[in-house]
């Protein structure tokens, strides 16, 4: 690991003034991920500013529903009675995540900005274009590796199906966002909170993360200077028929090969309304429109389920070793709507 | 290999221990087989005056209930304070990137993983090592239920297993086997000792002792 210098900040103008200060710095707050960054070389900073002691922890209800602290730890939220009341697909998805020792460390805010797993990207002799910016080149020299994807005709089980050749010829990262509890926000229709320089910020969701195109060095639309200081969530009719399903290659503590979102309100067995969200498919939150739409006023049937699963699957491609995906996509949306439909 | 100079211990005196043996031995079967250049680095502790070189922050911190002012540099980790620093080699280092839970500790009562926690983040905090979780007379009921079911084998991964097992307890996930093997499913036991580490876990939330 390189030496880097180490402030602490008890205040959010203080930690985006460190940060705006030294371009090479970053925040630190559970470190779960970060820690593990620097240990392999991905991430080399001159300086970390540890914002562990900002006052951002609290979880309260609001007029139009819930604001959590970015500094909230993973299983406070989880375990939250507010948010198992509210909320239980984001309690579910946060306990599907990782194990009980990481969700202690873990915070809100750092969840949302965990780097992809993706092996290439860990390893600093392979090529990654999110690791090493595009226009470095191959095999420039780079102190952290070289571009490329490393993925695409390599190891690529765990990768995405959708939204990589968005905006491009083709694609240049094949990678997928590792959280679960960023699939439960996307279908809920999360508001973040940023603070920077300039002051505060929102941002829905659905535009936090976004998909890879020219430059997948970038994860999400937050500034260089910004601080994530709460996330809101609305309050909705979904909290009856919601269900987190992760599918995985071990019962516990294994990223989602798919994990599905499903939230629906239902009157009698017509749908009102739904809201889906897929895991492990894409490299941001893949929030499924164009079903949620087609349910709408639908009876919840699993013919119906079945049509929107197909439309939810267009334009998804595998990339080899994932093409297995195709077909496990689809059948979770469809086993997730039913296990949101069946009565606990 | 022992050092002739000394005398031997004494009958019923207690014998140097199991780790001491293993360092000495260990370090000179090392320097045996290490290159010149490499022997006159350490001989001039190269590395430890590289380390002086950077920056020292001072840390406060209570472990297993003492005070501790310490001098740390920003890269240390809990794991690495607690084993290289205070000589608590309890706390074990497994994959050392937060997959294992080898390492587990609480820190101001919750478990986490010290590999994966930089030392200078636990300022102010209350730090459990396995070492301070019973004493040496009187072992923690979680350790002793870990005895009765031989939940272990090669023992490495057994003081994060327990330090986790106590939070599990704690935290009210411990309520039935499939409850217990998720919450215990971030440490890993290579062995498998898996179905006894349950049976102590449920053992002792059972018994309804004060964990």
């Amino acid at each position: 690991m390189n030496p880097f210098s180490y402030a602490r900040v008890t205040t959010p103008p203080a930690a985006v003034a460190a940060r705006t200060q030294q371009p090479g710095s970053y925040f630190l707050a559970g470190g779960t991920n970060l820690v593990d960054l620097l240990k392999r070389g991905v991430v080399v900073p001159e300086k970390l500013v540890d914002i562990t002691r900002l006052p951002l922890t609290a979880i309260e209800a609001t007029p139009t529903g819930l604001r959590i602290g970015a500094l909230a730890k993973n299983s406070t939220v989880a375990d939250h009675e507010l948010v198992r009341r509210q909320f239980p697909l984001l309690s579910q998805a946060l306990n599907a995540g990782a194990s009980a020792q990481l969700r202690n460390m873990a915070t809100v805010g750092g969840n949302m900005l965990q780097r992809t797993r993706c092996a290439y990207f860990y390893d600093t002799s392979l090529p990654c274009n999110k690791r090493v910016p595009v226009q470095a080149g191959p095999d420039k020299g780079q102190p952290n590796g070289p571009t490329g994807c490393g993925a695409l005709g390599g190891y690529n089980r765990m990768h995405a199906i959708f939204g990589a050749d968005a905006g491009v010829a083709a694609p240049k990262c094949i990678a997928v966002h590792p959280s679960d509890m960023c699939v439960a926000l996307a279908a809920l229709e999360a508001t973040v909170v940023v603070v920077g320089p300039k002051g505060e910020r929102r941002i829905a969701f659905r535009d936090f993360h976004r998909l890879p195109g020219d430059n997948p060095r970038q994860d999400t639309t937050l500034g260089a200077d910004e601080l994530i200081t709460a996330v809101e969530v609305p309050a909705n009719e979904l909290a009856a028929h919601s269900t987190y399903l992760k599918v995985r290659d071990r019962a516990s503590y294994a990223f989602a090969l798919v994990s599905v979102a499903a939230g629906l309100q239902l009157e009698g067995t017509t749908i009102r309304q739904a809201r889906l969200a897929m895991g492990g498919v894409a490299h941001k939150p893949w929030r499924l429109f164009e079903a949620e739409q087609f349910l709408r006023g639908k009876p919840a049937t699993l013919a119906t389920f079945q049509q929107a699963a197909t439309l939810a699957m267009k334009g998804a491609k595998g990339y080899g070793e994932n093409d297995f995906k195709l077909t496990l996509a689809p059948n979770s949306l469809v086993e997730a709507l039913t296990l949101a439909t069946t009565p606990a | 290999m022992r050092d002739e100079s000394q005398p031997l211990p004494e009958p019923g005196q207690p014998d140097p221990s199991r780790r001491a043996f293993l360092k000495h031995s260990s370090a000179l079967a090392a320097l045996a087989l290490t290159p010149p250049v490499a022997l006159t680095a350490i001989d001039h502790s190269l590395d430890e005056r590289l380390a002086a070189a950077f920056e020292q922050l001072p840390l406060q911190v209570r472990i297993n209930g003492q005070a501790q002012q310490l001098s740390v540099e920003p890269r240390v980790t809990l794991l690495d304070l607690l084993r290289e620093q205070l000589g608590l080699t309890g706390t074990k280092k497994g994959c050392d990137h937060g997959q294992c839970g080898a390492c587990t500790v609480h820190v101001d009562g919750q478990r986490v993983n010290a590999c994966l926690t930089l030392a200078l983040t636990t300022e102010g905090r209350e730090v459990t090592t396995i070492e301070g979780l019973g004493s040496e007379d009187k072992l923690h009921c979680m350790q002793e239920a870990f005895l009765r079911h031989d939940g272990f084998q090669c023992g490495y991964c057994t003081p994060g297993q327990i330090m986790s097992a106590v939070a599990c307890v704690r935290e009210g996930h411990a309520d039935t086997p499939e409850q217990v093997r998720e919450y215990m499913s971030g440490n890993i036991c290579r062995c498998g000792a898996y179905a006894n580490i349950v049976a102590a876990i449920l053992d002792v939330k059972a018994s309804g002792q004060k964990v």
